[in-house]
C-alpha cells in the first residue's frame, strides 16, 4: 500500500498542487493507514483488500477446476494426505470459501468500499464522507471477518473434518446438525462482522448522499454511479439485517438448543431459506448496481455524449431495487413451494428483466451518435454489455419456474451467475478501474497491457463459463467434486478457459506495477471532452482534501 | 492420475462395508415393524431358514421365497436416460411434463431470447463501427427520446407476457398429475437413497451407489450405477414423496423432468409418467454434505408384469403377504390441489 503515491499536495479548491501542503498535519504510516478518515485513503485500502480477496478467491477457483479438469480426484485428495472423504469435503469448503469471499470480500469490498469511497464524496461535491470514523471502522471490521472465514477452513467442521462445507448460503439442516465442529460458528461470525461493516458503511453512504452535497447537486443531477451507490445502501441496509437474523438464529440452533430450523423441535430447515433469500436477492443487485453506475459513467466518457435517459436509468435502478426484495422464492423453486407461490415469484422475476433491459438499450443509445473511443475501460463496459445481456437472458430462462425444475441446482445455475457477476460485475469491475486508476494514483496504466488483458480475459471467462450452460442442460448438478465421465467434455474446456483468464491477470499486474513504478504522470481530466463529472476537475491524484470550498453545479 | 483412482477406489472398498453393513442393520428393523410376529432381533433370511415354531409369519413366508425369484437387473443396453459425452442439450425427456418443458425450453425460450441476444449484440456492434471517433465527428447531444424509451420498455413487456403464459402452463400441469397408478417414498439419507412402497406392504430398501469397480464389472456409468434400483412400471403415473432423514437432499432425474428437495420434517410430492422402459439415471441435486456427488438415483422402468413379479418378490423378501398383481394399487393419500 506504500506504493501508492501519496496525494501530493493540499489545494483549498480544486485548483493547482503546486504549492506546499502546510495546512495539514503531516501523518505517521500508522495514522494515515490504520486510524484513516479519510475517505480515499480508505477506499484504497478497501482497494487493496479486495485484490488480495480476489487474488486468494480466485487461487481457490483455480483448484476446482483443475479438479474437474478430468474426471476421478487428481489434485484434492493430495492436499489432505489421501483421505478421499476428507478431499470431498475439502471440496465443499472450497466451493464455500469461494462463493463468500467473492461475495463478501472481493466484488462488494471493491465496488461500494473502493470506488464508492473514492468517488461518491467527490462527484457531489463533498469534502468527505459524513461520518469518516465510522468510514474506518466499516473497513476495520472486515479485516478478522475476512481473517474468521480464512481460519474456519483450518477448524473442525463436520466430524473429522476441518471447514464449512455448506456452501455459501449456509443451509440448515447441513450447517446445524450437518456441522457440529466450530467452523461454522466461525463462518457465522464472520457474516456478522462483514454485514455490520456493510450497515455502517451503508448509513454513511446514504447520509453522505443525502446530506453533503454541494449547492446546485440536486439528486437528479447526480452522476448515475452516485445513484447506484444510493441505492445499494438501500438494499444493504434493508436486507443485511434479515441475513444477521437470519445467522444468528443458525448460531442459536447451534449453540443453545434453540429449534428454529429444526423440525424435531418444531422448526423448519426451509425457513432458513426464506430468510437467506430475502437477504440473498438483493444482495445479487448489491453486487451489479454499483457495476451499473460505472459502466454508465464510462459509457458516457467514451461516447463524448450524456447518458442517454438519465432519469429512466436511476430510477431503473431503483425499480430494480425494489423488485429485488420480493423474487427471493426463486432461489426455492425446487424446496417444495405451492403452485401459486411458484407462479408468483415467475412472474415477479420475469419483471425485473424490463428495467434491466431499459439499462441496456439506453446504454446502447448513449453510444448512438456519439464519437466513441475504444481506450481499455470502454473495452470493459461493451464487455460487461455483452456479458450481462447473455447472463440477463439465461436468468429469463430461470426465472421459469416449469423449466427451472430441472435446471435448478445444475451448472447452468452456476453459468447464469458467473455471466452476470462473474462477467457482469468483474467486467464492471476493471472498467472502473482502468477508468479511475490514473485518477487515484496520478499515473497513467499502459494501454497496450490493458487491452491485451481485456481480450485474452474476454476470451478466456467466455470459455471457461458458457460451457457450462451445456453441462447444466445436460443435467450436471453444481457443488460435486467428481462427476460422470460424461460431463468431462465440457469441463475440460472450462478448465482450459480458467488457465487462459489466469494468463491474462499476468497483464493486468504487471500493468498496476508498471503504472505505480513508471507510468507517465496523469493530467487532472486525462478522458478529455466526454469526462463531465466532478473529479475530473480535480488533479490526479486528488489533493488529501477536496473542495474545501465547495464548488457550485450549475 | 491411476494412482489417485485406485486411491479412490481403495477408500471407497474399504467404506462399502460400512455401507453394507448400514443396510443390514436396517433388514431386522423392517422386519421387526413388518413382521411383528417375527423375533425382533433376527434378521428376516435366517428367520426363514430357522423357522422356529414360535414364529408362524416366517414360517408362512419360507414357500414364498423358494417360489418368487426377483427379475433379474437391467443391463447397460437398457440405458435409455443419462448423460452424453459432449452433448449441449437438454437430455432426452421420456415423460409427458418432460416433452411439455422441452418444448418450453427449446421451442419457445431459446429462440425467443437468442433473437434477444442477436438483436441486442447487432445494435452495440452497429453502434460500435458506425459511430467509432473520427476526425471531425461531432457527438450528438441527444439524451432523450419519450417514443424510443416507450418502445423498450413495452416490447420487452410483451415478449415476457408471451413466455409466461405457456410457461404458467407447463408450471400448472406439473402440479395436476393424473390419478397415481404406484406412490413411492424417496428418503434422502448421507448419502443413499432409501426408496418405501407404502401401498405395496411398505417394504423398503437401501440405494447405494456402487463402487467404481462394480460399475466398471456391470458395464453401467460410474457414480450413477446403485445396488438397489428404484423399480416402477413404465407408463404408470408414480407419485413421488420425498423426504429426508438428517439434512436436505434433492430428488433429481432430468429426463422425467423431475427434482423436488428431499426436506427434513417435510414430505414434498412430485411425480412423473415414464413412457419408455429401460435403466433412467438421475443425482442428489441439492448439497448434503461429503458425499453429496455420491448418492445417485437409478431408475428400472419394467413393463407391468414385471413389475408386479419385483414386487411379490421383495414382498417374500421381506416377509409380506403377497398381494394379488393386477389389482390397482388403491390411492390413499389425497392430492395437494
Amino acid at each position: 500500500m506504500a506504493s501508492i503515491p501519496a496525494p501530493s499536495a493540499f489545494a483549498a479548491d480544486h485548483g493547482h498542487d503546486d504549492h506546499a501542503h502546510a495546512d495539514h498535519p503531516t501523518l505517521s504510516f500508522a495514522q494515515r493507514w490504520l486510524f484513516s478518515t479519510n475517505h480515499k485513503d480508505i477506499g484504497t485500502l478497501y482497494l487493496i483488500f479486495a485484490i488480495i480477496a480476489g487474488v486468494i478467491g480466485g487461487g481457490i477457483s483455480g483448484l476446482m477446476r483443475a479438479e474437474l479438469a478430468h474426471p476421478g480426484m487428481q489434485y484434492l485428495p493430495q492436499l489432505v494426505g489421501g483421505n478421499i472423504d476428507a478431499s470431498y469435503h475439502l471440496w465443499n469448503t472450497l466451493i464455500t470459501s469461494h462463493g463468500l469471499i467473492m461475495v463478501f470480500f472481493m466484488v462488494m469490498p471493491a465496488m461500494i468500499g473502493g470506488f464508492g469511497n473514492w468517488f461518491v464524496p467527490i462527484m457531489i461535491g463533498a469534502p468527505d464522507m459524513a461520518f469518516p470514523r465510522m468510514n474506518n471502522i466499516s473497513f476495520w471490521l472486515l479485516v478478522p471477518s475476512f481473517l474468521l472465514l480464512l481460519g474456519s477452513m483450518f477448524v473442525e467442521g463436520p466430524a473429522g473434518f476441518n471447514g464449512v462445507g455448506t456452501g455459501w448460503t449456509l443451509y440448515a439442516p447441513l450447517s446445524t446438525s450437518g456441522h457440529p465442529g466450530p467452523a461454522v460458528d466461525m463462518g457465522i461470525l464472520a457474516l456478522h462482522l462483514a454485514g455490520a461493516s456493510s450497515i455502517l458503511g451503508a448509513i454513511n453512504f446514504i447520509t453522505t448522499i443525502f446530506n453533503m452535497r454541494a449547492p446546485g447537486m440536486t439528486l437528479n443531477k447526480m452522476p448515475l454511479f452516485v445513484w447506484s451507490i444510493l441505492v445499494t445502501a438501500f438494499l444493504l441496509l434493508l436486507s443485511l439485517p434479515v441475513l444477521a437474523g437470519a445467522i444468528t438464529m443458525l448460531l442459536a440452533d447451534r449453540n443453545f438448543g434453540t429449534t428454529f430450523f429444526d423440525p424435531a423441535g418444531g422448526g423448519d430447515p426451509v425457513l432458513y431459506q426464506h430468510l437467506f433469500w430475502f437477504f440473498g436477492h438483493p444482495e445479487v443487485y448489491i453486487m451489479i448496481l454499483p457495476g451499473f453506475g460505472m459502466i454508465s459513467q464510462v459509457i458516457s466518457t467514451f461516447s463524448r455524449k450524456p447518458i442517454f435517459g438519465y432519469l429512466g436509468m436511476a430510477y431503473a435502478m431503483v425499480a430494480i431495487g425494489l423488485i429485488g426484495f420480493i423474487v427471493w422464492a426463486h432461489h426455492m423453486f425446487t424446496s417444495g413451494l405451492d403452485v401459486n407461490t411458484k407462479m408468483y415469484f415467475t412472474a415477479a422475476t420475469m419483471i425485473i428483466a424490463v428495467p434491466t433491459g431499459i439499462k441496456i438499450f439506453s446504454w446502447v443509445a448513449t453510444m448512438w451518435g456519439g464519437s466513441i473511443s475504444y481506450k481499455t475501460p470502454m473495452l470493459w463496459a461493451i464487455g460487461f454489455l455483452i456479458m450481462f445481456t447473455l447472463g440477463g437472458v439465461t436468468g429469463v430462462v430461470l426465472s421459469n419456474a416449469g423449466v427451472d425444475t430441472i435446471y435448478h441446482n445444475t451448472y447452468y445455475v452456476v453459468a447464469h451467475f458467473h455471466y452476470v457477476l462473474s462477467l457482469g460485475a468483474v467486467f464492471a469491475l476493471f472498467a472502473g478501474f482502468y477508468y479511475w486508476f490514473p485518477k487515484m494514483c496520478g499515473r497513467m496504466y499502459n494501454e497496450a497491457l490493458g487491452k491485451i488483458h481485456f481480450f485474452i480475459f474476454f476470451i478466456g471467462v467466455n470459455v471457461l463459463f458458457f460451457p457450462m450452460h451445456f453441462l447444466g442442460a445436460n443435467g450436471m448438478p453444481r457443488r460435486i467434486p467428481d462427476y460422470p465421465n460424461a460431463f468431462e467434455h465440457w469441463n475440460y474446456i472450462a478448465t482450459v478457459g480458467y488457465m487462459i483468464m489466469a494468463f491474462s491477470m499476468i497483464f493486468f499486474f504487471v500493468n498496476v506495477f508498471y503504472t505505480l513504478l513508471a507510468g507517465k504522470k496523469a493530467e487532472g481530466n486525462y478522458w478529455g471532452e466526454g469526462a463531465t463529472t466532478l473529479e475530473w476537475t480535480l488533479p490526479s491524484p486528488p489533493p488529501f482534501h477536496q473542495f474545501e470550498t465547495l464548488p457550485q453545479v450549475h | 492420475m491411476n494412482g489417485f483412482n485406485r486411491l479412490l477406489l481403495a477408500a471407497i472398498l474399504a467404506l462399502s462395508p460400512a455401507a453394507a453393513f448400514a443396510q443390514a442393520a436396517t433388514a431386522p428393523a423392517d422386519a421387526a415393524n413388518l413382521a411383528p410376529a417375527a423375533t425382533a432381533a433376527t434378521p428376516v433370511t435366517t428367520a426363514a431358514k430357522i423357522a422356529p415354531p414360535a414364529a408362524p409369519v416366517a414360517a408362512a413366508v419360507k414357500p414364498a421365497v423358494s417360489a418368487v425369484a426377483a427379475p433379474p437387473r437391467l443391463t447397460p443396453a437398457d440405458i435409455v436416460a443419462q448423460p452424453t459425452p459432449g452433448d449441449w442439450r437438454l437430455q432426452n425427456p421420456l415423460s409427458p411434463i418432460g416433452h411439455e418443458g422441452a418444448f418450453m425450453n427449446d421451442k419457445v425460450l431459446e429462440p425467443v431470447l437468442a433473437a434477444v441476444c442477436v438483436f441486442v449484440f447487432g445494435l452495440i456492434g452497429y453502434a460500435m463501427i458506425a459511430f467509432r471517433r473520427r476526425e471531425g465527428r461531432l457527438p450528438s447531444k441527444l439524451s432523450h427520446n419519450t417514443t424510443i424509451e416507450v418502445i423498450w420498455t413495452v416490447v420487452p413487456v410483451l415478449i415476457l407476457l408471451g413466455i409466461a403464459v405457456p410457461s404458467f402452463q407447463l408450471l400448472a400441469n406439473q402440479y395436476d398429475p393424473p390419478k397415481p397408478d404406484l406412490t413411492i417414498k424417496a428418503t434422502g439419507h448421507q448419502w443413499y437413497w432409501e426408496y418405501t412402497y407404502p401401498d405395496q406392504g411398505g417394504f423398503s430398501y437401501d440405494s447405494v451407489m456402487l463402487t467404481e469397480a462394480e460399475t466398471a464389472k456391470a458395464g453401467t456409468p460410474r457414480l450413477l450405477d446403485v445396488d438397489n434400483r428404484l423399480v416402477v412400471p413404465v407408463g404408470a403415473t408414480v407419485k413421488v414423496l420425498t423426504t429426508a432423514a438428517d439434512v436436505i437432499h434433492a430428488f433429481a432425474v432430468p429426463s422425467l423432468w423431475v427434482q423436488m428437495d428431499a426436506v427434513p420434517g417435510r414430505i414434498n410430492e412430485t411425480w412423473f409418467k415414464a413412457e419408455k422402459p429401460g435403466l433412467y439415471f438421475g443425482q442428489c441435486f441439492q448439497l448434503c454434505g461429503t458425499r453429496h456427488g455420491f448418492m445417485p438415483i437409478a431408475i428400472e422402468v419394467v413393463p407391468r408384469a414385471r413389475f408386479d413379479a419385483w414386487i411379490a418378490a421383495k414382498q417374500a423378501d421381506n416377509g409380506l403377504k403377497p398381494v394379488a398383481p393386477p389389482v390397482p394399487t388403491p390411492v390413499t393419500v389425497a392430492l395437494n390441489k
